[in-house]
């Protein structure tokens, strides 16, 4: 290919890498927020008091139906006016790991739904205590398809961080325009930011599978 | 607010054109890919494995700075307006998730159905025209709606290749105004009715085709 | 020769002198899943317009037997004819048989008919379009003329009332009768019955049969079925075959093969059946 630069490639493949990291940082951050975060959701949303089940079903409904870009907005531009001055790269690991965390607490929920509901009997006719209940029976047979559902939303994460550079995190995705317009060339760094983000989505989504697989098996 | 409504009314309006043009495209897209997937044709279905696994693999964002940034440039020279930059981008992107979606879909059509059209001596295009498609279409309508707010979604991130729609008129009203929170959360609530707009038609459409037949009825 | 044909009932052709005397023939026929061999050098006469019962233990075969006569499974050894004419293959330009290509297995396909233990409707399409359906698309009939053949096909299986109906609508017994009905809409010569009333609740299954018994009585129509109903292939086969391990251990009329089984396997089929009843 003549029209692609190798020698440029190669000369702004540190600066790429270097903003990768934060990316994948961002990345590993929100999501590991976002895991916890939507069980204490999941449970909110499961309880038996309607004065909290309700408002977190809004919540979380809300959330999902809205766009990342405006929440990461909201968390940057309007909690400042309430004393809450949170730095970019702040708000944008809390701003996605929010949203995530709706998206994690519906897995949660549809895992636990999957369990059949003779297990749930069984557990009661063996008169389990509750934290061995979920521990021994209901907790590894809902981690089946939690896991690989978790493990496809976080490759969702790894490409929104992009949605980050909106309010002035310089991710890979910026970073690559920044060059871009250092240089008056972007083939060459979004064309490398492109594949950065295939080449671990594709290798990311053969780890979940080859994890599906091995859950299946231990059925 | 009164001051507010006409211009965010405005990108809502850009908002809604996006979202229309790029479900057109996202389901010519997704039927091209899926039918293309399940070609026994080798080469077809290769192209279509291509398209799908670049498209869900790689990140949105960098999808619509490529189209933005690097296809006016030579080697390739050709210029588009946002609006069709962000059209064709949205387009393809979620197609490229509907393919799969299809794809299941089509698969979930049972097996019955085939041995029957054989039976009747029907040849594959009858078959896939008359029989399967038709059901395959309406069992993709639910994770359908999804991908349609998806969608609507990712619409926000077209306010970054300078686009005029909702995101964008929200951040420029921001920056005129500071009524940070009024705009953004309107802007939020306006995204969740538009939405709530896609849920109810799709749900329309589905009860419309359904017609009197159970899901999952003996067939 | 056909007498005069009941009045409605227009589906059958008029002269048999035409007809080939073997309607359906199986020669040295096999067919391996795998390691399993379901098919095993089976032999199989059918003769124009006769009604042959085919009974075994389950796994057998038998149903495999159906599918390879309507192309459903591929066969590994053997050729199976069709009116004459070889189904699974097709003679060459020096006038030897190869594998049939598609084109020769639709028409030849054309020939016969089948109905299926799980109905297998358009859940799409009301009872009307699902009988309507092939002939306007495969054979190429008006949709006027579709249409008349419908309505006569319906009413004959007792379903005039029921045109507009989807199959979720229906009963069990209701849908195969549609099933049956959508099957004859394309006119064949040989009609395959796969345990059409095993998924049927016991009191649906008169239906069903009544519409087979008229369908056999009206008309010199060629019909092989695998079905459990012992009680019903005694009275209504001209022939039962016992269909054992791939092939047929032992057959002939059904007073002959109910009334004195003369191979041990078939006895203790026979008996085990009956015990369950």
């Amino acid at each position: 290919m003549n029209f692609f630069d190798w020698e440029f490639a190669w000369e702004i493949l540190p600066r790429l890498l270097d903003a990768s990291l934060k990316t994948i940082g961002i990345t590993i951050a929100g999501f590991s927020i976002a895991i916890v975060l939507g069980l204490f959701l999941a449970v909110g949303r499961r309880s038996r008091h309607r004065w909290l089940s309700w408002p977190m079903t809004g919540l979380i409904e809300f959330i999902r139906s809205t766009p990342l870009l405006i929440q990461v907005y909201f968390l940057f531009f309007v909690l400042p006016n309430y004393g809450f001055n949170l730095t970019a790269l702040q708000a944008g690991i809390i701003g996605i790991a929010l949203h995530y965390a709706c998206y994690t607490a519906e897995v949660y929920r549809a895992g636990l739904d999957a369990v059949p509901r003779a297990q749930w009997e069984a557990v009661t006719a063996l008169n389990m205590k509750p934290l061995n209940a979920y521990r021994k029976v209901i907790l590894p047979q809902a981690l089946r398809p939690i896991l690989p559902a978790l493990g496809n939303y976080m490759i969702s994460m790894l490409k929104d961080t992009p949605v980050l550079s909106a309010i002035t995190v310089v991710e890979i995705m910026q970073r690559a325009k920044n060059i871009g317009s250092e240089h008056f060339r972007y083939l060459e760094p979004i064309t490398m930011v492109g594949l950065f983000f295939l080449i671990l989505s594709l290798g990311l989504a053969w780890f979940v599978r080859r994890l599906e697989n091995r859950m299946e098996l231990a059925r | 607010m009164n001051e507010l409504l006409p211009l965010m009314l405005q990108g809502a309006w850009v908002t809604v054109q996006i979202t229309f043009f790029g479900s057109l495209l996202a389901i010519v897209a997704a039927l091209i890919g899926a039918l293309g997937r399940l070609s026994p044709i080798k080469p077809l279905r290769w192209l279509a494995i291509v398209y799908i696994e670049v498209f869900r693999g790689s990140s949105l964002l960098v999808q619509l700075f490529w189209l933005y940034f690097v296809l006016p440039m030579p080697p390739f020279n050709v210029s588009m307006s946002a609006f069709n930059v962000a059209v064709i981008g949205l387009g393809l992107n979620i197609g490229s998730y509907g393919a799969e979606v299809l794809r299941g879909a089509i698969r979930s059509v049972h097996e019955g159905q085939y041995e029957a059209c054989q039976a009747l001596n029907m040849t594959a295009g009858q078959r896939l025209r008359r029989v399967i498609l038709p059901q395959a279409l309406l069992a993709a309508i639910p994770p359908g709606t999804n991908l349609l707010i998806e969608l609507l979604k990712n619409t926000s991130l077209v306010s970054l290749i300078t686009l005029s729609d909702l995101a964008f008129r929200a951040r420029q009203l921001d920056q005129a105004t500071l009524m940070t929170l009024e705009i953004f959360g309107l802007a939020l609530v306006m995204y969740f009715v538009l939405a709530q707009i896609i849920n109810f038609s799709m749900r329309t459409l589905e009860r419309r085709l359904a017609r009197g037949r159970m899901r999952g009825g003996m067939s | 020769m056909n007498a005069s044909t009941p009045a409605g009932e227009t589906h059958n052709s008029t002269s048999r002198a035409n007809e080939p005397e073997l309607m359906v023939q199986f020669r040295d026929v096999s067919k391996h899943f795998g390691d399993l061999t379901v098919l095993n050098h089976l032999d199989l006469d059918v003769r124009t317009g006769e009604k042959v019962a085919i009974i075994g233990p389950s796994g057998s075969g038998k149903s495999t037997l159906l599918r390879a006569l309507m192309t459903l499974e591929d066969i590994d050894e053997g050729v199976i004819m069709v009116d004459d004419e070889p189904l699974t293959h097709m003679p060459n330009a020096s006038g030897n048989l190869v594998r049939a290509n598609a084109r020769h297995l639709r028409r030849v396909r054309g020939k016969v008919g089948m109905v299926f233990q799980s109905f297998n409707l358009f859940p799409h399409m009301s009872t009307r379009q699902n009988v309507m359906e092939a002939p306007v698309q495969v054979l190429g009939l008006s949709k006027k003329e579709a249409r008349e053949r419908a309505e006569e096909l319906l009413a004959m299986v007792g379903l005039e009332d029921k045109l507009e109906h989807y199959p979720s609508q229906l009963s069990g017994g209701q849908q195969q009768r549609v099933a049956i009905a959508r099957a004859l809409a394309m006119r064949p010569k040989v009609m395959l019955f796969d345990e059409v009333t095993s998924a049927l609740d016991p009191e649906l299954c008169g239906e069903v049969l009544n519409v087979i018994r008229r369908l056999g009585d009206a008309h010199s129509l060629t019909m092989l079925m695998v079905t459990h109903q012992m009680g019903f292939a005694r009275e209504f086969a001209d022939r039962v075959c016992f269909f054992n391990e791939g092939r047929i251990h032992e057959q002939g009329t059904p007073d002959e093969l109910f009334g004195s089984p003369q191979e041990t396997r078939t006895q203790e089929f026979l008996s085990a059946v009956t015990q369950a009843s």
